[in-house]
């Protein structure tokens, strides 16, 4: 792995260990923003530049105003509860047992990782002759992957729903609230 | 939108910044949207970056602002169509005679050409569906809050 990669890696964890210390929701808030801008860093330099951009979009700029939208609806300091063991204890091994998982995983970008043998080789091989265009990523997604395509459009539109649902109750309450 | 005391409204620097960026961000979007096939990027990174410039125009002055440049059954109606018109694809190609979003039939004369009409429309469907469903979910969470 690059420097670059592990520093942008070491600052990803930092920022979330502050996210987690911190009182001031206004402050975490903000951070996530910081913590989702990272993360884009960090797929940019692992050649997932489509994740990237999705992540810099989502991540660093709706969620960050959705979350600030959430806050100025609630409270903006955490309340101070006493340190509790037994969750820590449960989030400890959570992470332990996700870290020894890993260690099965395959390298990062080792070539005769198993994904790599089925599917790919052949989206790799065809995609630009079959469809005329650069981008394996939109080829997979809006063709060979067209039917999990339109099922994550579907999700979209179901959230949207709910929320619309939940929290949007009539549009009475909407012209109220223009006033 | 309040943020420490002061009304966004009143910050001229703010507010003079956002109105030039906006035009950029909006073109921006558009180029993700139809430039995906080229670059990195597709209906679902363009749908959110669209709908970033006017949850920014939303921030910097006011969710009314807004709702007069996008009103809610816009939105509405947006959220719908996306989906709409990706499952129309569908379709479409099931009645020319092909397999579900099998986008080679659209175009009876050259398969490439129905597939990269394939590939737009249901890309524009995504753009739709995400651009709208952010500013939905924002109308909601922002006219709660206006609403207290």
């Amino acid at each position: 792995m690059l420097p670059s990669e592990f520093l942008l890696l070491l600052f990803l964890a930092i920022t979330a260990v502050v996210i987690a210390r911190l009182e001031y929701l206004f402050a975490a808030a903000m951070l996530t923003g910081i913590f989702s801008l990272l993360s884009a860093g960090l797929f940019t330099l692992m050649d997932a530049v489509d994740v990237a951009f999705t992540e810099a979009a989502v991540g660093a700029g709706v969620s960050a105003v959705l979350m600030l939208g959430t806050l100025s609806l609630t409270v903006r300091e955490e309340r101070q509860g006493k340190t509790r063991i037994l969750p820590f204890l449960i989030v400890g091994l959570t992470g332990g047992a996700l870290f020894f998982g890993t260690l099965d995983m395959p390298l990062y970008g080792d070539p005769a990782a198993p994904i790599h043998q089925y599917l790919a080789p052949d989206y790799i091989a065809g995609a630009e002759s079959e469809f005329g265009f650069p981008n394996i990523v939109t080829a997979i997604l809006a063709s060979y992957r067209g039917f999990d395509t339109l099922g994550e459009v579907a999700v979209i539109v179901t959230a949207a729903l709910g929320v619309m649902a939940l929290l949007a109750s009539g549009r009475g309450q909407e012209e109220a609230g223009d006033k | 939108m309040k943020i420490s005391g002061m009304r966004m409204r009143e910050k001229l620097i703010v507010r003079v910044i956002a109105r030039a960026l906006i035009p950029f961000i909006l073109l921006f979007g558009l180029y993700v949207q139809f430039h995906g096939d080229f670059g990195p990027g597709g209906g679902f990174q363009a749908g959110v970056i669209f709908a970033a410039g006017f949850v920014l125009y939303g921030l910097v002055f006011s969710l009314a602002d807004l709702q007069r440049v996008v009103p809610w059954p816009v939105v509405e109606l947006g959220v719908a169509l996306g989906l709409l018109l990706y499952g129309g694809v569908g379709v479409a190609s099931l009645l020319l005679g092909g397999n579900f979003l099998d986008y080679k039939v659209l175009d009876s004369n050259d398969a490439m050409q129905g597939l990269h009409l394939g590939i737009l429309l249901v890309e524009l469907g995504v753009g739709l569906a995400v651009s709208s469903s952010m500013l939905a979910i924002f109308y909601a969470f922002a006219g709660r809050r206006e609403a207290r």
